[in-house]
């Protein structure tokens, strides 16, 4: 049994030490257990949703794998192609990836108290990932082929589709934070929870498109 | 410590205090545990009723008691149920729920809003899904596994609302999951770490972290499934070049580690139960931690051992024939930890030790032949066939269930501050005993005969063995009267229980019971001997000890 006084532990200590520390009481208080709108304990929201990136990411890995099963073992029909257009969704690519560094200027920005600044960015953010948007609905209108055409056509759209989805997502939760970064709002330079969740996922969106032009079009 | 005063937290003005509240959106962990627990039973009851049509279907060779399309309507609902809407939520949503927030000392779960959302995910699921009965042609017909092409041709409608069901029962168990891991790894009480907790916490970090991996991609297949149904893609019907094989191996990775989500609470939960009534400590706490880890990282390598005859390579029959055999090492660990446990115990043969025993018998039974199940040979020879049912029965229900009855018994003092009756209990043990064992026992030798499952109608030469199976069926329908009886009566007539009718060590005795809305009355006890029973009993009355005397041994 340890010895320890009430709630003496270091809650900066990791879960894994066997802590054997006697701090003040005044240690612990503010930091970890500030009178926030969470219940009187540490904030894991950002774990929360990290762990439920997880799980978003493995139904990605489940589409990948069953792409990838389908391309090596169903050939597909005489007169089809698993060619496509490239100049389109490479810059859709880099769009995407500009878009993470301007998220992560509108954070930085953020944290250093330059809030005009950080809305400015984030709407940056916004518009590239609308112009993703619309160039992947302009590539879908060009496409030779449909959504039931074949296996490579389905698979295609719902890949697509599905991390479209996603990024649609993603750009409606950037302008929710872009309205609560405003002066006045909710989310400020010391209390910024919305813009780290919204920032989080972004990367993660963007990480998986990456993956999926990868193995969808450069295969 | 200034985190305590209950009055800090969520506020619970708003929420009804009485009875209603269980009706309500509450966010009290404890409330909606009990929610869990009551809705899964009630499905419990569904899924036995269904149970009980297909076991008289089967006392004749032909279908003379419902017709072939009910029949596989019913069997697909019963299994759906069973799974989904009985013990995948009261193993983890009711026990989950209501005894990891005690056991990491914390006030409730890191997310309590996320956690009522996931439990009022699933009414709706199971009324639709039960709804599907009565729509144009039918409920769905392709039993659980929703195999492709069957799911494809089977009517549409009931297949479109079991997918959506089983979707909504997917979210549900991953925000449950996410709020597990969050609450035992985050919020841990200070001073608190990880090897001192109880090992139903470990069951359930492991549980959390195969649905958080495997049950998106259950989620994702069915979609694409719903894609081939309703917009015609080809993903998995073969007409249209699309492959069913990737169907089964998408859907197993899913529902492989689903076997352990229903069975690896249960561990967790019968490990609380053993010591405390067999008082001695857990015996080797190490090891069981490790083990579950283990079966956590095989539980996810093993599916397709479920594949053997759906034209696997070699290579891969190997691999997954070594790899699930290799999960009778942990598994067996426990299974002797539990006996060492035991073992020169001053045992209560009260209901809930009774039920844990019934559990260890039954479960070695239903390892011993998944072990066999998982030879080429021989799973070539049984597969598909009622040796499957009987192997998988003996785990969920012989396993899970009986560790749920336990648990009732263990917990019901907690839940409600009255304790059960014991001979209503012991004789609810004898009949599920008995009636269990009769009626999974025989189908063994029936998949070994050949009997397929699935089917309506059989060879005539299996007539006997079906009937002695459906006679156990009754006895186990019938074993649920004296158990409810008992819940409800005990409500009401119950002997008062106290606080710690068990003497037992863990967090959530260490307070009234019920306990009240913030769990404990000021501060939270810090545990981290949650076993030592037989060492510091002689020396604490355990009778005018509170919590917090007990646990800083007059150190403070």
């Amino acid at each position: 049994m340890t010895s320890l006084a009430p709630g003496s532990a270091n809650p900066a200590a990791s879960p894994l030490t066997a802590v054997a520390i006697e701090p003040s009481p005044q240690e612990h208080g503010a930091a970890a257990y500030a009178a926030d709108d969470h219940g009187g304990h540490v904030d894991v929201r950002l774990f929360g949703l990290a762990t439920f990136l997880v799980a978003d990411g493995m139904t990605f890995a489940g589409f990948f794998a069953a792409y990838l099963t389908f391309r090596a073992v169903n050939p597909l029909p005489a007169g089809s192609t698993y060619e496509l257009e490239l100049i389109l969704p490479t810059i859709n690519t880099a769009l995407l990836l500009i878009s993470s560094i301007t998220f992560h200027r509108a954070g930085s920005n953020l944290r250093q108290g330059n809030q005009a600044a950080c809305r400015s960015w984030l709407l940056g953010t916004v518009i590239l990932g609308v112009a993703f948007l619309a160039g992947q609905m302009v590539e879908y209108f060009n496409l030779p082929f449909g959504l039931t055409d074949n296996l490579f056509a389905s698979t295609f759209y719902a890949l697509t589709g599905f991390h479209g989805l996603h990024v649609t997502l993603g750009v409606i939760c950037i302008l929710v934070v872009w309205w609560q970064a405003r002066q006045g709002g909710r989310i400020t330079q010391h209390d910024h929870f919305g813009l780290e969740a919204a920032e989080l996922y972004w990367h993660f969106v963007d990480g998986i498109w990456v993956v999926l032009y990868g193995i969808l079009y450069l295969l | 410590m200034t985190v305590a005063s209950p009055s800090d937290f969520e506020p619970q003005g708003l929420q009804p205090q009485s009875w209603l509240k269980y009706f309500s959106f509450s966010l009290d962990h404890k409330v909606i545990g009990l929610q869990y627990l009551v809705t899964s039973f009630i499905f419990y009851f569904i899924g036995g009723a269904l149970a009980g049509v297909i076991r008289t279907e089967l006392t004749s060779p032909i279908s003379d008691f419902v017709s072939r399309e009910t029949y596989n309507e019913v069997l697909t609902l019963h299994g759906t149920i069973m799974i989904f809407l009985w013990i995948v939520p009261v193993v983890n949503g009711a026990f989950g729920n209501y005894l990891i927030p005690f056991y990491v000392g914390a006030r409730d779960m890191a997310f309590p809003r996320l956690n009522a959302v996931a439990f009022w995910l699933i009414p709706p699921a199971g009324i639709l899904l039960i709804a599907s009965y009565f729509v144009a042609g039918g409920a769905a017909q392709s039993g659980w596994t929703a195999y492709p092409p069957l799911s494809l041709s089977t009517p549409a409608i009931g297949q479109v609302i079991w997918i959506l069901s089983v979707l909504l029962l997917g979210g549900s168990s991953i925000f449950g999951g996410i709020n597990f891991i969050a609450t035992i790894l985050k919020l841990r009480r200070p001073g608190l770490n990880l090897m001192q907790l109880p090992m139903y916490c470990w069951a359930m970090l492991g549980t959390s972290i195969l649905v958080v991996l495997s049950t998106p991609v259950l989620a994702g297949t069915l979609i694409l499934l719903s894609f081939d149904i309703i917009a015609h893609t080809g993903f998995f019907n073969p007409a249209l070049g699309g492959n069913v094989v990737v169907y089964q191996h998408l859907f197993w990775f899913y529902s492989h580690p689903a076997v352990y989500i229903m069975v690896l609470p249960a561990f967790g939960l019968v490990s609380e139960i053993l010591p405390i009534h067999a008082r001695k400590p857990l015996f080797g706490y190490t090891t069981m931690v490790y083990s579950i880890m283990a079966i956590v990282v095989l539980g996810l390598v093993v599916w397709a051992h479920h594949m053997f005859t759906s034209g696997t390579p070699p290579w891969m029959r190997l691999f997954f024939t070594i790899a699930t055999s290799f999960i009778a090492v942990p598994t067996g660990i426990k299974f002797f930890n539990w006996l060492a446990t035991l073992w020169q115990g001053k045992l209560a043969m009260n209901s809930a030790m009774l039920f844990s025993c019934g559990f260890i018998v039954n479960f070695v039974f239903g390892g011993i032949t998944g072990v066999a199940l998982a030879q080429v040979p021989f799973d070539i020879h049984v597969h598909d066939t009622y040796f499957v049912v009987g192997h998988f029965h003996y785990i969920v229900y012989g396993g899970t269930v009986f560790v749920i009855f336990a648990s009732v018994y263990h917990w019901y003092p907690k839940f409600t501050g009255r304790m059960l009756n014991e001979d209503l209990g012991r004789l609810h043990f004898l009949l599920t005993f008995i009636g269990f064992n009769l009626c999974f026992a025989p189908q063994h030798w029936l998949g070994l005969n050949g009997m397929p499952r699935r089917v309506a109608e059989y060879d005539p030469s299996f007539t006997t063995l079906n009937q002695v199976s459906s006679v156990g069926a009754l006895l186990m329908a019938i074993s649920t009267l004296p158990f409810l009886l008992n819940v409800i009566w005990s409500l009401y007539a119950g002997q008062p229980a106290g606080d710690n009718p068990w003497n037992a060590l863990t967090p959530e005795w260490l307070t009234s019971s019920p306990p009240p809305v913030e769990n404990w009355k000021g501060e939270a006890p810090l545990v981290t001997h949650p076993y030592d029973y037989g060492i510091p009993e002689g020396k604490i009355d355990l009778r005018v000890a509170s919590g917090s005397d007990l646990w800083y041994g007059g150190k403070r």
